[in-house]
């Protein structure tokens, strides 16, 4: 990992490419996140039942290693579902790991 | 046929015909004329008027999805908007092969309500998810999907006539 690619793993992304939250089955919450610093800030906000229900579909991670292109936060959040972990001990890890990624990438750009 | 703020007003004549070509809009001039006791001639005048002003739209085959072995699902979508956006977003949903039909409603929202056909849950899901909630000026998107067909017909003269929501003019 360098500073290039952290850069590009923290770009702000077209809304097109944003991902977007839903609850169920075609049913959009209206919240979205075009970056990774707007998804930490969502996932910290968002309901539980929309947090299960793309963190069991693998949503997150596809979107995390197809869009922002950041594989190893993919992988981490895919090791994190074998766990099975479910309601707040689920979104307040997830948040941390997000966090904590976030943190590293933000600190290889200076 | 009379004219009247930009539509058409149908006799009883029209009406019969629109309502013999709704049964069967294969059979011939000479068969409707025949069995509305006139002449075929009359029969041909009035469906080509009928044509022309764009009352009679096409002529189509309805087909059964399901016996054709299309394995598609249906759900109605409603699209919560921005009322600055919603004529933008109900006019690219009508672009999308997948909305078979849109609507805007005003109830306490500006909505737009879409059926939509996808061939799976997750096909479903996938079209909402690109191609309908990045869309300007959506909200809020609520799905339901269609789990028993009761009753699907269009608009029928004869049907209609009977709850006297067209009035027959003489």
């Amino acid at each position: 990992m360098n500073e290039k690619m952290a850069s590009r793993i923290l770009r702000t992304l077209s809304r097109e490419k944003a991902f977007y939250f839903f609850t169920s089955i075609g049913n959009y919450t209206g919240e979205s996140a075009a970056s990774l610093r707007t998804f930490v800030d969502k996932i910290r906000e968002m309901n539980l039942k929309s947090l299960e229900f793309h963190f069991y579909r693998g949503d997150f991670e596809k979107w995390i290693a197809e869009v922002l292109e950041d594989k190893e936060l993919a992988e981490q959040i895919g090791t994190f579902r074998n766990s099975s972990p479910i309601g707040e001990s689920l979104k307040n890890e997830l948040y941390r790991i997000l966090v904590r990624r976030y943190s590293k990438l933000k600190s290889m750009l200076y | 046929m009379k004219f009247k703020n930009n539509t058409v007003t149908l006799d009883a004549t029209d009406l019969k015909i629109l309502e013999a070509l709704q049964k069967d809009a294969r059979q011939t001039y000479t068969a409707i004329g025949k069995s509305l006791g006139m002449a075929h001639s009359t029969v041909y005048d009035r469906i080509k008027r009928m044509e022309r002003q764009g009352i009679i739209k096409k002529y189509t085959t309805v087909i059964d999805a399901e016996k054709a072995g299309a394995k598609i699902i249906t759900a109605i979508m409603t699209v919560f908007t921005d009322p600055k956006e919603s004529e933008n977003v109900a006019k690219k949903l009508c672009l999308a092969p997948q909305i078979l039909e849109v609507y805007t409603s005003l109830s306490e929202e500006l909505l737009i309500i879409a059926k939509v056909i996808a061939e799976n849950q997750e096909g479903l899901h996938e079209f909402i998810a690109c191609s309908v909630a990045p869309l300007p000026g959506v909200l809020r998107i609520r799905t339901s999907m269609i789990t028993k067909k009761f009753k699907e017909t269009q608009f029928s003269i004869a049907d209609n006539s009977k709850v006297n929501i067209y009035k027959r003019n003489p």
